[in-house]
């Protein structure tokens, strides 16, 4: 697919509205654009790492927002010249406006302490 | 928000507090302690340095999106009953900060107070690459096992194989000799369930009829003259795993009717005992036969062809996979290459040009023969014509193809004379023929010719428009 002359297009792999923690076990993808407020969910069929990079560049993204993705997948489209912020954690929507606000990096975590305390396990 | 270290310590197991990570950083395998919300608490150095992720990093965030197990993908084991208080163990992989994909075993443990109120949970990561020795080509190897294609046709039954493991129905594999039924067999046991447990095959056409029986089903001792001892048979044998049935359509009438009783109640009775013992066996059976066919000539039960055509996997012959030919014709002259201890590294344009043009009626099995018999002769680094078995040279099959109409499942088979095969005419020629055929077989009806040439109305109609056939 042509890349037209719009904002940079953005694909985040998705599971239960975080970034997926594996790219090649993902399930459901999101894809929006730098210069766009809307999103477009995407179901697969099925998880396939490989049919997964087909999408990408069918769909003529520019970056990938994920969990885990295996060097080979990596390589690859590094090689086809799509950007991956790998090691996200964090729900999806925090991870997109941080991409849009050119602030993601890879391996940012989502405020990662939210939710767990020491003291709240008893310890000292 | 509190991302401060804490201490964690550990009362009342020495005379002084001790350090809890001090324990944890002394296992060699990764632990992991997570909270009853599944995030983590603690880890050790050994699951810093499997994972990449940092203690730093990992606490407080939940397990799956730091461990990346393909386990806790498909279903959390956490979730499974926490409060049965039963340790799990599962085996899949991670992937690793630096984007390195590791087999593990997890062993999750529920964590309780003293009054068994649930608190968490601990897991400990073993790293399985030192222990299997773990590398794509034999993790590849072990699923599917030597299959090698790229063709639509082959890319197909890759396809199908995972979700064909998932299962445990009875599988049919059909196709033509030396196209690889066995293998395929092998990697859907390899790659399902079962594959801890058993493969058992057996060829029905390699034995007679009373042997086969016994072999199959087990004795008695005294159950017939000679049967001193009791044999649990082939069936038993297979229990938790896979009972292959090799060339099922060679398997005699009789037979066939004790085969359908046991595929119905998989209770196994040897021969000469009223007792039945019950198996857990999945079954897959193969044939180059056309079973259909037989079933028409009531030389095949149609119960038991029910019974086995649950999942229908037909391998195309290699003529009709493109592209394969030449995957193969390296693949194997690589493997001969290493196992012969030669050092060719591929084939001269006129001995490619011949191997290209080869039919191989004898499928897979005939390529590699000729590729290892062209190794062994071969004694410099490029395969020659001169290295080529002479019948491959002439252009002539050792043995003529064999007429088998596995492409054209069917409910009435075309009989394709053998006037038409010395013809030479295109696979498009041949199409016509059949639908040609088949419309005159079903007095022009074409919902009838499509059912026998066993293709849906509108690949029937699509074809009859692609041949100008509709005019």
């Amino acid at each position: 697919m042509m890349k037209d002359e719009r904002g940079r297009q953005v694909l985040v792999v998705v599971q239960d509205g975080q970034v997926a923690p594996r790219f090649d076990l993902a399930l459901e993808v999101v894809m929006s654009r730098d210069d766009a407020d809307s999103v477009r969910t995407l179901i697969l069929a099925q998880n396939s790492a490989e049919k997964l990079c087909h999408l990408i560049l069918e769909s003529g993204i520019d970056a990938v927002i994920c969990g885990g993705i295996e060097e080979e997948h990596h390589q690859f489209l590094a090689w086809k010249k799509v950007k991956i912020t790998d090691n996200v954690i964090g729900p999806m929507e925090w991870a997109l406006g941080r991409w849009k606000a050119g602030l993601l990096k890879p391996g940012d975590i989502f405020e990662r302490c939210v939710g767990w305390t020491a003291s709240s396990h008893g310890e000292s | 928000m509190d991302c401060s270290e804490p201490r964690l310590i550990v009362q009342g197991l020495f005379k002084d507090p001790v350090d809890f990570q001090q324990i944890l950083d002394m296992m060699s395998n990764g632990v992991i302690v997570l909270d009853r919300d599944r995030r983590v608490v603690a880890v050790n150095n050994a699951f810093e340095v499997l994972t990449g992720f940092l203690r730093e990093e990992a606490r407080g965030v939940r397990c799956a999106h730091i461990t990346r197990n393909s386990v806790c993908n498909h279903r959390c084991p956490a979730l499974s009953s926490p409060d049965s208080g039963q340790k799990r163990c599962h085996t899949g992989d991670i992937i690793s900060k630096d984007r390195v994909k590791i087999p593990v075993r997890i062993t999750l443990s529920p964590v309780y107070s003293r009054n068994g109120e649930h608190h968490g949970y601990l897991e400990i990561i073993e790293d399985l690459r030192v222990n299997l020795s773990w590398d794509w080509e034999r993790v590849h190897h072990e699923r599917f096992g030597h299959l090698v294609g790229n063709s639509p046709e082959i890319q197909k039954v890759f396809h199908m194989l995972p979700l064909i493991s998932q299962s445990d129905s009875s599988v049919l594999i059909t196709g033509e000799t030396g196209t690889g039924k066995d293998l395929v067999a092998e990697a859907v046991h390899r790659s399902s369930e079962r594959a801890r447990g058993p493969f058992v095959k057996i060829n029905c056409g390699a034995l007679p009829d009373a042997l086969l029986e016994s072999e199959l089903f087990g004795h008695v001792r005294g159950a017939f003259t000679g049967a001193t001892e009791s044999k649990t048979g082939w069936a038993r044998q297979a229990d938790n795993g896979t009972l292959f049935l090799a060339e099922v359509g060679d398997l005699n009438y009789n037979l066939q009717t004790k085969l359908l009783s046991f595929l119905d109640d998989k209770v196994v009775y040897p021969l000469g005992c009223s007792e039945g013992v019950k198996v857990n066996v999945r079954i897959i059976a193969a044939t180059l036969r056309n079973l259909e066919q037989m079933v028409q000539q009531n030389t095949f039960r149609s119960d038991l062809f029910f019974r086995l055509n649950v999942i229908r996997l037909n391998l195309s012959p290699l003529r009709e996979r493109e592209g394969d030919i030449l995957l193969l014709l390296d693949h194997f002259l690589r493997s001969f290459s290493q196992l012969f201890r030669k050092n060719i590294d591929g084939y001269s344009d006129e001995a490619l040009r011949i191997l290209m043009d080869f039919r191989y009626p004898g499928n897979v099995r005939e390529l590699r023969n000729i590729v290892e018999y062209a190794t062994n002769v071969c004694q410099g680094n490029k395969v020659l014509p001169a290295h080529l078995p002479l019948y491959v040279r002439e252009g002539n099959p050792a043995h003529p193809p064999e007429t088998l109409p596995w492409g054209v499942p069917s409910v009435a088979p075309l009989n394709i004379s053998a006037s038409d095969k010395s013809i030479e005419m295109t696979w498009r020629d041949m199409e016509k023929k059949m639908i040609l055929k088949a419309l005159a077989q079903a007095k022009g009806k074409r919902a009838k010719a499509a059912e026998i040439l066993g293709w849906g109305r509108s690949t029937l109609w699509r074809k009859i428009k692609d041949h100008g056939l509709d005019s």
